[in-house]
């Protein structure tokens, strides 16, 4: 008993005294799934070329990041919509001023399982069927099935994106599964044979099947063309002007070589 | 007559063990399902290194760690907590309104959904108490989630012990305290133990309190101390099978690092019921 | 100082720790009120509670939990249909008829499903139950409140044995025996005895297990599909109303409405789960045997 009671103590002191040391150099990164996979590539090469810097990133959406940058919980925060008017009154209510930085050029691409015949919808039927107004599948030309909407959840930039370009601000029938992430979409449209969802370029690969939108393929080029009708910006937010290993590493991704990893991690380069 | 009334008691009873059987198949399902898709995934390199190649390949390392981490903290704050209040419910507590208040609030406290303690650890300890998103906070959002359990176990460890244990030692003039502290405690040591593991390997299988609290998706080092957010296994796995960035690609990985919680849970737990089973044992002899 | 005051002193330290369980239960209900309240500035309790539809982040936004409460209520009541015949049964085998050595392997076997992490469970029922059931059943989609309600369902049945055991274990043998004696078999003493006699504790075992079943995160969270919607049949898709808070939160910025709208979802959970406990605690004092004379 009396052993236990002097570990516990020891422990707790151990801990007390561990606290001491803080690590310099740390960025914390926090927000959108879709800026993710060009976050964690860059921060992976700008930390092989710092080791002196630590950059720890979190997910969680882009509300989250914005949110972290006006808490004060993170240096950066990522964010695959702009700042919506409320955020920045909240922000400014609390002497926070986010200062946006656009990192990558993004597309919306609808997609749907391998299986499914139709390679093509336009914008209206695209909103009609996460209206729910259309409900087969056979009514936009594929085989008879029921469509099966799988949307993000609803503080996503993602989310926000297709619903102010796609949807037209009318809101995605309740109906509609929601996933926490690109990823999350990929696999359930994968493994569901009459769904549609639709998520960031980078995301697309071979167990999902984009599907053109108005005629138009989802390229990198259909998107820097500005014909592919859902792109948008990818950005980074930071309270105030950057400093210091975030100003650093914010330069190091709008660098030739940052934007080399951009276009690697599936995200299009801004330049 | 006699011998409907034992067919229909063959019925009923076979009804039964098929009912408790089915508890088992549904465990040896799941076990199976993680076991058989989760070994390939382990190795040496699995288990110290981190994630790599944002996150589709590497190890856990920093999941371990911050799990244990995460622990630790709730350890520290559960047990003595625990502790006191069984030996005050159990040694010094009068029956009464005082009485039964605090077990209703233990009770309570008990039946309180794992969300909502997240809520408040991130309400409270994140934010009000300023201590952001760490293995702090988590520990302590965990700690009094697990409270209940501990003070359960303790309290029925002190019953287990014989009254006259307690008459011998007062009679010898010892204080209630010198008594509790020099005779009951020690008499009641391993139950504590045992219910505290029970306790601890519940708290290292939540998810739900550490998502706002404690867990972040990923950090490149392991934790430098209690102040620092951290990853761990349980919000991995879901992070991993929900919002990673190949979802399909990393299953190995999601079924791996299944195997390793429920390795640790069951490891725990089988080595508290088997710890009790001895006691149990030890106390008829 | 006596050793008398010490001990005296000490009795009171123990006391005020004693008292931590209560204050933190005072704690989580201060602060999920006084986070969940403010959204009662932007719409009436009637709105949120009785609202049809959950768009929280839309502008005008919508806060009606309805779809949230219905997914939770179905998908417990449903777990419950599993869980507590499941979960009885299993209790009256241990306690009745099997073994002292089945019982040695039953049991453990029970805390381990109790031990299982709900997340591992979650992402079983993702990855393994809902393709299955996909193909099973031909539905277009695996992860809906069925798949949910079956793995809460493996949740909920370790409390609901546990307890029910415990009181089944502690009815009377003097009980059984009379009946016995009047040549019942033990069949009919366990259905006209023994159950009758532990009926209270089988009961609280019961609420506690559903109790547990509403207030569980990340099966719904990752079986149930997520869809805010009224539901019309087991196999739609649900959004319980902790899965709504977990997915949320992340994303609710710090001090706007929907962030005090998901703590006022916390509130209505944490209502739901007390008063199941408040009737567990009750039924549990009121109808305690105290040996055969009160039965």
């Amino acid at each position: 008993m009396k052993k236990i009671t002097r570990v516990l103590f020891l422990l707790a002191v151990a801990l007390i005294l561990a606290t001491g040391q803080v690590v310099a150099g740390e960025v914390v990164i926090k927000g959108s799934t879709t800026v993710l996979p060009i976050t964690q590539k860059t921060a992976e090469a700008f930390m092989a070329a710092n080791p002196e810097v630590k950059i720890s990133i979190s997910g969680g959406g882009s509300g989250n990041g914005i949110k972290a940058i006006i808490d004060g919980t993170a240096d950066i925060g990522n964010a695959s919509r702009f700042i919506k008017s409320k955020e920045v009154s909240l922000a400014n209510s609390k002497g926070v001023y986010p200062v946006p930085h656009r990192v990558a050029l993004d597309a919306i691409v609808p997609v749907v399982n391998q299986s499914n015949k139709v390679s093509g919808l336009t914008m209206a039927q695209l909103k009609d069927i996460y209206l729910g107004k259309i409900k087969d599948w056979k009514e936009v030309g594929g085989t008879p099935g029921k469509i099966v909407v799988i949307s993000r959840d609803s503080s996503s930039g993602t989310f926000g994106v297709w619903k102010n370009l796609v949807m037209k601000k009318e809101r995605v029938i309740p109906s509609a599964l929601t996933v926490p992430s690109n990823g999350g979409v990929v696999q359930a449209v994968g493994k569901t044979p009459g769904a549609i969802g639709y998520v960031g370029l980078g995301y697309l690969n071979e167990e999902i099947k984009p599907v053109d939108v108005d005629g138009v393929e989802p390229t990198e080029e259909n998107t820097v063309n500005g014909s592919f009708p859902i792109a948008r910006g990818l950005f980074m937010f930071t309270k105030g002007w950057p400093k210091g290993d975030t100003a650093a590493f914010i330069s190091f991704i709008l660098s030739r070589k940052g934007q080399d990893l951009v276009q690697e991690a599936g995200s299009i380069p801004l330049f | 007559m006699i011998k409907q009334r034992l067919f229909a008691q063959k019925v009923n009873f076979s009804l039964l063990k098929i009912a408790a059987w089915i508890n088992g198949a549904a465990l040896a399902i799941i076990v199976y399902f993680i076991l058989s898709r989760g070994w390939r995934a382990i190795s040496w390199e699995f288990l110290t290194k981190p994630p790599t190649d944002s996150m589709t390949a590497g190890g856990i390392l920093p999941c371990i760690v911050g799990t244990f981490l995460l622990c630790l903290v709730t350890i520290l704050i559960a047990l003595p907590i625990g502790v006191a209040s069984a030996i005050y419910l159990n040694e010094y507590a009068v029956q009464g309104r005082l009485v039964r208040l605090i077990r209703l609030g233990i009770n309570n406290l008990a039946g309180v959904p794992s969300i909502v303690f997240g809520l408040f650890g991130l309400a409270f300890f994140c934010i009000v108490l300023k201590m952001g998103v760490s293995a702090l906070a988590g520990g302590l959002t965990l700690g009094i989630m697990t409270l209940p359990v501990i003070i359960g176990a303790s309290e029925e460890a002190l019953k287990s012990v014989p009254q006259t244990y307690r008459e011998a030692s007062l009679a010898m003039g010892a204080t209630q305290w010198q008594t509790i502290y020099k005779v009951v405690l020690p008499a009641a040591f391993p139950g504590i133990i045992t219910g505290s593991i029970l306790g601890l390997s519940r708290a290292a299988g939540e998810t739900a309190p550490i998502m706002y609290t404690g867990a972040v998706f990923f950090t490149p080092d392991l934790p430098g101390s209690i102040f620092d957010e951290v990853m761990a296994l349980p919000y991995h796995i879901y992070v991993l099978a929900t919002a990673g960035t190949e979802i399909e690609q990393t299953r190995h990985l999601q079924y791996g690092t299944a195997l390793v919680l429920i390795a640790l849970v069951f490891g725990m737990n089988l080595t508290a019921i088997i710890l009790r089973s001895r006691l149990r044992k030890k106390v008829r002899t | 100082m006596r050793r008398q005051d010490i001990d005296k002193g000490v009795q009171s330290v123990f006391l005020l720790v004693a008292l931590f369980s209560i204050t933190a239960l005072s704690l989580i209900m201060v602060f999920l009120f006084l986070e969940g309240i403010p959204i009662f500035e932007t719409v009436s309790v009637k709105d949120f509670v009785f609202g049809k539809y959950w768009y929280p982040t839309d502008e005008p936004a919508d806060f009606g939990i309805m779809p949230l409460i219905l997914g939770s209520v179905y998908v417990t009541l449903l777990a419950g249909m599993i869980a507590i015949p499941l979960g009885i049964m299993t209790a009256i085998y241990l306690a009745e008829i099997a073994s002292p050595r089945v019982a040695e392997i039953v049991k453990p076997i029970v805390e381990l499903l109790a031990s299982m992490p709900s997340v591992v469970i979650g992402f079983f029922g993702m990855v393994v139950v809902a393709p299955f059931l996909q193909k099973l059943f031909d539905i277009p989609v695996g992860l809906n409140m069925f798949n949910a309600s079956l793995m809460l369902a493996f949740m909920a049945v370790p409390t609901i044995c546990s307890i029910s055991e415990d009181a089944i274990f502690s009815v009377p043998t003097a009980l059984k025996e009379a009946s016995f004696a009047l040549g019942a078999t033990h069949n009919e003493t366990i259905i006209r005895v023994i159950i009758p006699a532990s009926l209270s504790g089988i009961c609280t075992a019961v609420i506690l297990g559903l109790s547990r079943a509403i207030g569980e995160t990340m099966v719904v969270l990752m079986a149930a599909g997520g869809a805010a919607m009224l539901p019309t049949s087991i196999f739609d898709p649900v959004r319980p109303l902790p899965a709504s808070i977990a997915a949320e939160m992340a994303e609710a910025p710090f001090g706007s409405e929907h962030y005090h709208a998901l703590f006022a979802i916390g509130v209505v959970l944490f209502v739901f789960t007390f008063g199941f406990n408040l009737i567990a605690d009750y039924i549990s004092h009121k109808f305690r045997q105290v040996g055969e004379a009160s039965l």
